[in-house]
């Protein structure tokens, strides 16, 4: 299959609200391979800033080993072979010259099923504050109270801050997850299925959430939800065995694909 | 089959019961046995040791006039071979647990000695003696004192410590280091903050079950060489001494000279069970605890 290199817009765009978009991640020539398995190939794809970037494609396409990519979690699971370059602002992140705790603490991950530690909703959301240095209480308790509320979280806890994060509800226990992102002041949140775990009105917060965030924060999510891909995205990504078939405005993806595969996977005709 | 066959049903039935009542018994008796067996040592034990313990038993020196004779030596040397035992097993044993769970690759070597680690479980305690002899007492020349003993015991238990430690962080779901990681977090900060934590309680069992053992173990201190009778209490681990169940062993090898040695072995039992049956509920505190803490 070809590679089409469909970002026309790219280094920079106009979008629909007439401001300049430029891209924050830029992918070209990415190839990662588990072992033998090619499950990246020659990736050309750019992100920008302040969007939400959907990626959608049948299981098994890739989507996720992409996403890890982004935040380099991919080489924590699984001995992995990468070339290519993925830049980060600029900064080629796949080499030694950014450490991936910086990478990490810029770009958050969200993961499909909620992870709450084992601590309490305070903990969880200080966490990564204090890894990074904090110690300072009232600084802490300030950005604990911020990123839950910016993660609509923060009226249904603001009782009982000091209790499990065990406690919540599977939706509430995501937007805690998203919070505490959200408290290290990421400046793109990774967000692999989010949602596919939840019921439906969970889901809608946290679609709401993330189009609230967005004015701040770069948002790439997984989805296998077309509908959900429509609703909360600026450009879409489709993925197709490890290939990246068409990746444009979410509303040119949607009524007027350039790939026919593209348009038979929206449309349900395989996948 | 004819389901519908009221009498053929009635038969089967009547063996389906009998066969269920049966099992039920079967368990029980077997479950039985080990308490009844338990229940019988226990009688003889207590009948035979509780009168002797009084305070004068708990305090007093050793001596050969059995009504004179006190465990405070003893108990002081399972004290100070605990003061030895419990930090370099700890240390020893979480410290190699994190290392084969957390930073060694998954290949050849580490197969290597996760095998040899499980084979050392089996090592007969006898044999850590030898090794805690010739090492400890002869090579380094320190002597059979505290420090030899305890280093031995260490040993010992170490390979328990290691299996419960790795067990402890295997079972942490690999969901709450990932969400570690993906905040930034180092892999030492990780360990700290989440795998530890999170571990603390069955690494807690696991040592102080592991404890229980290294308190009631003999073997390798006879090779090393306990004395038998009066030496002074031991105020170090550079100190000779001896412990509970080596003077249990050497009153109980002696009651065929004097009588009454036979009852302050058992007196010495009730107190070393004693000790064992609140370290073995402190273990059980202390995980239950932990876990309900989330
Ligand atoms: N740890 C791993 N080791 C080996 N192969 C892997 C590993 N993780 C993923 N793969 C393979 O890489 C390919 C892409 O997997 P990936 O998880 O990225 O797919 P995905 O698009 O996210 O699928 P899904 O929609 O089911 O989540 C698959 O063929 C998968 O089998
Ligand atoms: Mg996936």
């Amino acid at each position: 299959m070809v590679v089409k290199e469909r970002i026309k817009e790219a280094p920079f765009s106009v979008v629909n609200n007439e401001t300049w978009k430029k891209p924050i991640y830029e992918t070209h020539g990415l190839n990662l391979w588990y072992g033998t398995s090619h499950a990246l190939k020659n990736i050309e794809m750019n992100i920008n800033e302040k969007e939400v970037t959907a990626i959608i494609g049948p299981s098994g396409c890739g989507k996720s080993t992409y996403l890890k990519t982004l935040n380099r979690m991919v080489e924590i699971v699984a001995d992995v072979n990468i070339s290519g370059s993925v830049t980060f602002k600029g900064n080629n992140i796949l080499g030694n010259a950014m450490p991936v705790e910086l990478l990490r603490a810029k770009v958050g991950m969200v993961f499909q099923k909620p992870n709450p530690f084992p601590k309490s909703i305070y903990e969880n959301v200080a966490f990564g504050p204090r890894v990074h240095g904090i110690r300072n209480k009232a600084m802490l308790d300030m950005i604990v109270e911020d990123s839950l509320k910016k993660a609509a979280l923060w009226d249904e806890v603001k009782d009982r801050l000091h209790k499990s994060a065990y406690g919540l509800s599977g939706g509430q226990q995501q937007r805690l997850c998203i919070a505490r992102c959200l408290a290290v002041d990421p400046e793109v949140i990774l967000m692999d299925e989010p949602t596919s775990a939840l019921d439906p009105v969970s889901t809608h917060k946290i679609e709401e959430l993330i189009k609230a965030i967005k004015n701040d924060v770069t948002i790439a999510i997984v989805t296998h939800n077309m509908q959900q891909a429509a609703r909360i995205s600026d450009r879409t990504a489709f993925f197709l065995n490890g290939e990246i078939i068409e990746c444009d405005r979410t509303s040119t993806i949607f009524t007027n694909p350039s790939d026919k595969l593209t348009d038979d996977y929206i449309n349900g005709r395989f996948g | 089959m004819q389901l519908s066959n009221q009498t053929i049903m009635m038969k089967k039935m009547k063996y389906r019961i009998g066969a269920n009542k049966f099992a039920k018994l079967l368990f029980m008796l077997s479950a039985f046995f080990g308490l009844g067996v338990l229940a019988v040592l226990f009688y003889q034990v207590f009948s035979q040791g509780i009168q002797f313990i009084n305070w004068q038993f708990l305090t007093g020196k050793l001596s050969t006039q059995p009504e004179r004779a006190g465990i405070m030596g003893a108990i002081l040397g399972t004290f100070w071979l605990m003061l030895v035992v419990v930090p370099v097993t700890m240390f020893l044993g979480v410290g190699t647990a994190i290392f084969l769970e957390m930073y060694a690759k998954k290949g050849r070597l580490v197969g290597l000695i996760q095998t040899n680690i499980a084979n050392l479980a089996g090592v007969p305690s006898i044999v850590y003696g030898i090794l805690g002899l010739t090492v400890f007492v002869r090579l380094l020349d320190l002597g059979n004192v505290v420090l030899a003993g305890g280093l031995t015991m260490a040993l010992l238990i170490l390979p328990i410590v290691i299996v419960a430690s790795q067990e402890a962080i295997r079972a942490i779901p690999s969901q709450m280091s990932e969400g570690s990681y993906g905040l930034g977090a180092t892999k030492w900060q990780t360990i700290q903050r989440i795998i530890l934590p999170a571990a603390l309680p069955g690494i807690l069992t696991g040592a102080i079950l592991s404890l229980s053992r290294a308190i009631g173990e003999t073997a390798p201190l006879v090779v090393i060489g306990i004395p038998a009778l009066l030496i002074p209490f031991p105020g170090g681990i550079l100190d000779r001494f001896t412990v509970l169940p080596m003077q249990i062993y050497y009153w109980t090898l002696d009651s065929s000279l004097v009588a009454e040695y036979a009852n302050l072995a058992s007196a010495t039992i009730i107190v070393l069970l004693i000790t064992l049956f609140v370290l073995n509920s402190s273990a059980i505190i202390i995980r239950n605890k932990f876990q309900k803490s989330y």
